[in-house]
């Protein structure tokens, strides 16, 4: 194999698996290191800059993070790096004085966002401090879009919500609330220098079978039932209560029907369990809750009794998958099963809906009626129309819209300056050595044995005779220390000088984990089958130095390298170094202006 | 500064024959210092016990005074242990083996402990043919009291300080020739596909194995100038063969051109192979051995690799002829069978 290139940003970044994995690349070791320091408020900061709304994020994130982290390879269970994000957010201290302030002074230029939610409040934040006039429509009375009407305050507490959309608003913001665009030419006609649009996918689907004409009264599309529990235009629902569905949505409606009046809630899925959309933390908090999930069962009429809705009939199947790993449900020929309701909720699936764009204007739809963009720049067929969040490439998360947004905005930046698109910086990293002494580390690089910790939960006869509180409680300040603690610090990098190796074997010895091996070079296959521990996940590299004076390679197995520093400790020659490795996307917004992040 | 290894392991190591994972062989974080060759020959045992599935209650691990006599506390933490005073490791080693010859016997020294101050000890050791490894960590200086030659400093070698050996060093595996050892080898701590396998085969053999590891000191004597340095020995060595090591219950999945390779079986089963052998030499023939080791220290060149073996060897016990119990497992009426017994034998006198 040829020497690893370090100098290349994505190799280290790889490393760190977390930050890898987050679609906006929040350092997580970085916070969680200052978490540990009980530095919540500087904690806090760093996640906001990278994703904007942490304490969001530490309650309702996808964690595409957790499954990614390297402790869960060597042990069972990850960090529970979003429960210690929330750590931050609710013990920071004033922050407000650390954010950009307004006013700023003007550049002349003029963006209208269309659509209150993550993306366009990450692209408004982004924006803002560089001078532009942002234009943000809203449908609803209040910013925050999907955060605020598809997420129970019960995840996610109003006043959390309302702190965070404000810091972005009161960048100088022009709010255009209670206003749905229905028309992109009159948009493009006020004179707008460029267009962000993150209007979601605001379109719950339903499902009109046998017996709908009728029940319809009593059938509710699921994002619009939340939405309009979060406004408090619907304030309770029947006892007995369906949901169709087995993603996150589906949880939320019926963990909200509980709590609206609901007895029995069941929530029945077509598919088998392992195949539910739903985070299996949202699965076993609806579980917690009494909710019962009946899985492999499709709806297949609705049945009404004197004019009203009786209940559902569903058939019984069973998966099949084919070499392809493609799903066939397969009629199993047991009775079907009708289960009485009062209200059934159609949590299903949503899509795209862009009848407000007219089609001659030049944006190009495709499949799925999503629009064609750059998949970098965000950048449509017509060159001042971009979209981000769940508007550009369908329904994802919100993490994921706060990247889009970040992207979008340094697009929007780079289009209204006279630049391509293109021409996109690199991202900021930054290395720095770790050593304070012959064995001292600025980090503690000490590897706890503990295991994951569980979050404190809300008495259920209290979260649930009341939708507004939290059933989460997050985790006190102890046990947050002690979680942080379990994080492996992946971002402060094994870096090898070759030239300085004398070849003792000492890192080989003492590598708790085996990851390091001195050899003859070979290809990559061949290689990963002779290493002193065989390295069999491909996803993760192999770091191979360049030739020494044995002829030989080093090579490390980044898998399961604990970051521990212990062969960098028993190196008489500091060929080892434990190098703290900062990576920070390109993003127009940084603290003082100058693409110099932290 | 860590004091603590973390207990995680590599999840796809797998636990050996008797159970125990890697880990289980180690001891506490060496205090050595970093690059030290001797935490490598620490590594190799592990490794080698580890691979060989041994129970880790089934050995006891010696050593007298001294960095190499330290290692123990940095290996097999399981095992049994005795950390005994300067150069006498031989002598408590000859005194546990007598008494229990159940276990494998692991001796742990250095130049100072077994070529000066121990110099008494270990020959007669030697000559008895004890059942035990004997492992030297020789590094040609005295790095716990800052790095003055030792009695195997070669000639002429430069120390940190600048000044020439002016003595002749010790050959310690010469010695071990001259005094019939029955089991002879060099190896260097920088090589362990090397060293593993002799320290197993050194733990199959009846007898005194007697294994010198080059490990240089990197604090005192990894200088210009030295020969005990990792650059000089790497530059310098020379093997007397490619050797490898199968216990008696492996299966042979490595193809051998029959032509190439010399194989030895030992006395339980297990065989040595060695490829590639150094012209006119054989490893059961004591004269060849003595004159390879010349002919390569004429050139100034390190010779590793096994010297010589007796693969007839018998060890002290067979010699003394003791019972095949264990003595330490005797019992008062095996040890004392009475009056009657005693007037049998008084009668055999008269």
């Amino acid at each position: 194999m040829k020497p690893t290139n370090i100098k290349d940003p994505e190799y280290f970044h790889k490393v760190v698996d977390c930050q890898y994995a987050c679609p906006a690349h929040t350092p997580v070791p970085e916070y969680i290191r200052l978490i540990a320091a009980q530095k919540y408020t500087e904690a806090f900061m760093i996640n906001w800059e990278s994703n904007v709304f942490p304490g969001v994020l530490g309650r309702t994130c996808d964690r595409p993070c957790e499954p990614a982290c390297r402790r869960g390879r060597v042990e069972e269970e990850p960090v529970a790096i979003c429960r210690l994000k929330r750590v931050a957010a609710d013990n920071k201290g004033e922050v407000k004085h650390l954010m950009p302030q307004a006013p700023f002074p003007s550049n002349g230029k003029k963006v209208a966002l269309i659509g209150g939610g993550p993306a366009s409040l990450t692209a408004a934040r982004d924006l803002a401090p560089l001078g532009y006039e942002l234009h943000l429509y809203d449908e609803w009375g209040k910013g925050g879009g999907m955060m605020r009407t598809q997420i129970p305050a019960f995840r996610l507490p109003e006043a959390v919500l309302d702190e965070e959309v404000n810091f972005v608003l009161d960048m100088g913001i022009h709010t255009h609330f209670n206003t749905f665009v229905d028309s992109m030419k009159e948009i493009l006609d006020k004179d707008y220098d460029a267009v962000f649009v993150g209007t979601g996918a605001p379109k719950g689907r339903s499902l009109e079978i046998e017996g709908y004409e009728e029940a319809k009264d009593n059938i509710h599309i699921g994002i619009e039932f939340l939405a309009s529990v979060a406004f408090e235009h619907k304030e309770s629902v029947g006892k007995k209560v369906i949901v169709l569905g087995g993603g996150n949505t589906a949880m939320d409606c019926c963990r909200t029907s509980k709590r609206l009046g609901g007895k029995e809630v069941t929530v029945v899925v077509r598919s088998p369990r392992q195949d539910m959309k739903a985070s299996p933390w949202e699965i076993e908090d609806a579980e917690r809750e009494d909710i019962i999930i009946h899985n492999n069962m499709p709806p297949k009429r609705f049945v009404v009794e004197n004019g009203k809705l009786k209940g559902v009939i569903f058939g019984k199947v069973r998966a099949e998958y084919d070499e392809n790993g493609k799903r066939k449900l397969i009629p199993t020929g047991e009775p079907d099963m009708m289960i009485e309701a009062d209200d059934v909720i159609v949590a299903i699936g949503q899509d795209n809906a862009f009848p407000w764009i007219e089609k001659d204007i030049g944006i190009e739809f495709g499949k799925w009626n999503v629009p064609v963009l750059d998949k970098v720049t965000f950048q449509s067929t017509l060159d001042k129309v971009f979209f981000g969040g769940d508007a550009a490439f369908g329904p994802e998360n919100v993490i994921t819209a706060v990247a889009h947004g970040h992207q979008a905005a340094v697009s929007i930046d780079l289009f209204c300056s006279g630049k391509s698109v293109n021409e996109r910086l690199a991202p900021m990293t930054n290395l720095i050595s770790q050593k304070m002494g012959i064995h001292e580390w600025t980090y503690d690089n000490h590897i706890e044995s503990d295991l994951r910790y569980l979050v404190p939960h809300e008495d259920k006869n209290i979260s649930l005779k009341d939708r507004k509180v939290e059933v989460e409680l997050g985790f006190d300040l102890g046990i947050g220390f002690k979680e942080a603690q379990r994080c492996l610090n992946c971002d402060v990098q094994t870096v090898f000088t070759e030239d300085l190796c004398i070849e003792c074997d000492a890192c080989v010895d003492v590598c708790p984990t085996d990851c390091i091996t001195f050899t003859n070079n070979g290809e990559e296959q061949d290689l990963r089958s002779r290493l002193n521990a065989p390295a069999e996940n491909m996803t993760q590299d192999l770091y191979v130095s360049d030739t020494l004076l044995t002829t030989r390679v080093m090579i490390k197995d980044e898998d399961v390298c604990l970051h521990c520093g212990l062969c960098s400790e028993r190196c008489p020659t500091e060929a080892w170094d434990m190098v703290k490795y900062l990576y920070n996307t390109t993003k127009t917004y940084t603290k003082n202006g100058k693409g110099d992040c932290c | 500064m860590s004091y603590l290894k973390p207990k995680f392991h590599h999840p796809s190591l797998k636990p050996n024959k008797v159970g125990f994972i890697k880990s289980d062989y180690e001891g506490v974080i060496s205090t050595l210092c970093a690059g030290c060759g001797h935490d490598s020959i620490s590594g190799a045992i592990i490794q080698a016990c580890y691979e060989t599935s041994i129970e880790p209650h089934k050995l006891a691990k010696l050593s007298g005074i001294g960095c190499s006599s330290k290692t123990p506390t940095y290996f097999l933490s399981n095992s049994h242990g005795f950390n005994s005073v300067h150069g006498r490791m031989p002598s408590i080693t000859t005194g546990a083996n007598m008494a229990n010859k159940d276990l494998i016997y692991l001796g742990v020294s250095g130049d100072g402990d077994t070529a000066a101050i121990g110099m008494g000890q270990f020959v007669h050791a030697i000559r008895r043919n004890l059942n035990m490894v004997y492992i030297v960590m020789n590094n040609g200086c005295y790095g716990l009291t800052k790095g003055q030659d030792s009695a195997t400093a070669d000639f002429g070698s430069i120390s940190k300080a600048g000044s020439s050996n002016p003595y002749p060093g010790i050959d310690l595996c010469g010695l071990a020739l001259e005094l019939n050892a029955t089991f002879v080898g060099r190896s260097f701590s920088g090589d362990k596909t090397q060293l593993v396998p002799m320290i197993k085969a050194a733990m199959a053999h009846p007898g005194f194995a007697f294994l010198d590891v080059i490990s240089p000191c990197v604090t005192f004597n990894n200088n210009k100038g030295s020969t005990r340095s990792y650059s000089h020995v790497r530059a310098h060595i020379e093997e007397t063969s490619l050797f490898d090591f199968v216990p008696h219950q492996d299966e042979i999945t490595v193809d051998y051109d029959e032509g190439t390779v010399t194989k030895l079986e030992l006395f339980d089963g297990s065989s040595i192979h060695l490829s590639k052998l150094a012209p006119e030499w054989d490893p059961t023939d004591r004269f060849s051995a003595v004159n390879r080791l010349h002919a390569a220290k004429s050139k100034g060149n390190v010779l590793t690799g096994l010297y010589y073996i007796d693969v007839e060897s018998e060890d002290l016990h067979v010699k003394i002829n003791t019972v095949d119990k264990p003595l330490n497992k005797l019992t008062q009426e095996e040890l004392c069978p009475g009056q009657s017994q005693l007037d049998v034998i008084n009668d055999s006198f008269r």
